[in-house]
């Protein structure tokens, strides 16, 4: 299948690049300090400010070090995710590499398809990898997590960080400049958050994912089914709307 | 067998017109030298016939498929070097010689054979294993020939080849393209005339994106033929030079005899008669001669004639 070849080939360049190695390093990194940070934070506090102040601190819970977490993987999911893709088709475009390889028999599909699933694959890796460190630091720290509540959390979460993955390679698809791809999808990803805020919009958006894998953690089991959809066609819109694009532009 | 068919190509960009209605037919294993000026439509044709770029109206034909709508088919048939060929800088000539044996669907085998014999004839043997992000412009030049060549084209479209080449490189390069010849048909763009003459039997030359005219090279060469010849002698013979030329101006099959120092040309009005009368003139005069040649055109004279042609007429 072309899409395979595509795919071995963009592997092989998030490895060789490092790029691979720094998202599972940068996320790893967050996973691990966010159990630390919600347990260490109040009583470095209380090191500093003196023991007055651990009067107004709450003890920390499971469900600070989880808060901490989610926190920290949505934004740097989605700083890593723009970074990462927005020259994912552009730069190919303006190097001229994306001309010498098209113009063989690798439809345009396949090649805009590899990159996703590369960018998604990696992440799935980077979040698992985090998702696994943050569970044994909050279970030496704290106490054991509900392991399915867990997964489906980082589950939500890796939706959560697809959606400016396939909205950045639709920039990306557009122009060939990188701060350009970069900055529509960054404006894109802004507006959205506006939205959901001023709106009361919020509940359908991907934003709400975090929320409900947030609320799972605390036993609340309220789904929010539609911004899972929502945010899934999202995703596909992105994805159809950039080969749309791709499959007829010059190169 | 026509290899490449192009009729009434137009593209716009806005208001400017980079093709204006070509028309063109490429016989099979010919090389083909397409000559014109800088902006002058070249690369645009190349990038519609390669299914890169699309045309504003026209057809256009390569290997038997009609260019819209059989992109991958065409794509299996052509080969294909841009001017300034681009790869990953992060792999080597073998990865990426690979990776596009893999795009055309050859077996480990095969790749593996064909990525060896093409590092070979590239030259590039002794940097197989280094990156590519390191190559000189002119190994880049010589890997992105045998990338266009890996699947071994019935069409090999190339852009300016030896454009950015040192004198060896060009050598090189036009070697191993007239070694091509019968075996696939070379569609080849240049603004170097001397590429051509050197390389190409047919020539076709494009201004403002219209076809001027296309034509084996010989025949066209043959068909500006300047009917003239040079004479340059030797010093001693400087002083009867003016008197000899004076005489042979009185003679029939002579049109003009002009001087510039030692060396006289003379046009004449029949090439047959006079290189028979012009020896026997210079025997009789008792000129001891250094050189003595019948004038051939250039390409260069041809282009610039044809394309000054073309601007006059507009």
């Amino acid at each position: 299948m072309s899409i395979l070849v595509a795919f071995r080939k963009e592997w092989l360049e998030l490895i060789r690049s490092h790029r691979l190695l720094v998202v599972a390093v940068v996320l790893a990194f967050f996973g691990l300090t966010s159990p630390l940070a919600a347990k260490f934070i109040p009583e470095i506090i209380t090191l500093t400010l003196g023991a007055e102040i651990s009067k107004i601190i709450p003890t920390p819970t499971v469900l600070d070090a989880i808060a901490q977490y989610t926190k920290n993987m949505g934004q740097f999911g989605i700083i890593l995710a723009l970074l990462l893709t927005m020259g994912a088709i552009g730069q190919e475009k303006d190097k001229g590499t994306a001309a010498m390889i098209l113009v063989k028999p690798l439809p345009r599909g396949a090649f805009l398809g590899a990159k996703f699933l590369s960018l998604t694959v990696m992440f799935a890796i980077s979040l698992a990898i985090a998702g696994i460190g943050c569970y044994y630091y909050t279970l030496l720290l704290f106490e054991a997590m509900d392991s399915v509540h867990w997964m489906v959390l980082n589950l939500l979460l890796f939706v959560y960080v697809l959606v400016p993955v396939a909205i950045t390679l639709l920039c990306s698809t557009i122009t060939k400049s990188l701060a350009a791809s970069g900055g529509i999808a960054l404006g894109m990803i802004a507006i959205g958050g506006l939205l959901g805020t001023i709106t009361g919009w919020g509940k359908y958006l991907p934003g709400e994912l975090i929320t409900w894998g947030a609320r799972l953690m605390q036993g609340d089991t309220t789904s929010s089914w539609i911004a899972f959809g929502i945010s899934g066609g999202i995703i596909l819109i992105s994805l159809f709307a950039a080969w749309l694009i791709f499959r007829r532009q010059e190169l | 067998m026509t290899a490449v068919r192009i009729e009434g190509l137009r593209k716009v960009f806005g208001t400017f017109q980079a093709l204006d209605g070509l028309s063109l037919a490429v016989e099979g294993g010919t090389v083909f030298g397409y000559l014109g000026p800088n902006g002058a439509g070249k690369t645009t044709t190349i990038r519609i016939l390669t299914g890169l770029a699309h045309a504003t109206s026209g057809h256009a034909w390569v290997a038997g498929s009609e260019v819209t709508g059989h992109g991958q088919e065409i794509a299996r048939q052509i080969g294909y070097l841009p001017e300034d060929p681009a790869f990953y800088p992060w792999m080597n000539p073998g990865e990426f010689l690979d990776y596009v044996g893999r795009v055309f669907k050859m077996t480990a085998a095969e790749r593996s054979s064909r990525v060896k014999e093409l590092v070979k004839l590239a030259g590039l043997e002794e940097a197989a294993k280094r990156r590519i992000g390191g190559f000189s412009r002119g190994m880049r030049q010589r890997l992105g020939l045998a990338q266009a060549l890996f699947n071994r084209p019935q069409v090999l479209f190339l852009d300016e080849p030896a454009s950015a080449l040192d004198p060896a490189g060009r050598k090189e390069v036009f070697d191993f393209i007239e070694q091509l010849r019968g075996q696939c048909t070379v569609f080849m763009s240049t603004h170097i005339l001397a590429d051509v003459e050197r390389v190409c039997d047919t020539v076709g030359i494009i201004n403002r994106g219209k076809l001027v005219t296309a034509a084996p090279r010989e025949a066209l060469l043959a068909q500006f033929a300047i009917p003239a010849f040079e004479v340059e002698v030797d010093a001693q013979s400087a002083a009867i030079l003016t008197p000899w030329s004076e005489a042979l101006r009185h003679e029939t099959w002579v049109k003009s005899v002009s001087l510039e120092g030692l060396v006289a040309r003379v046009i004449v009005n029949d090439v047959e008669i006079a290189k028979r009368g012009l020896l026997a003139s210079i025997t009789q005069a008792g000129l001891i001669l250094t050189r003595y040649e019948v004038v051939r055109p250039s390409l260069e004279d041809v282009f610039l004639q044809l394309v000054n042609q073309e601007e006059g007429q507009r």
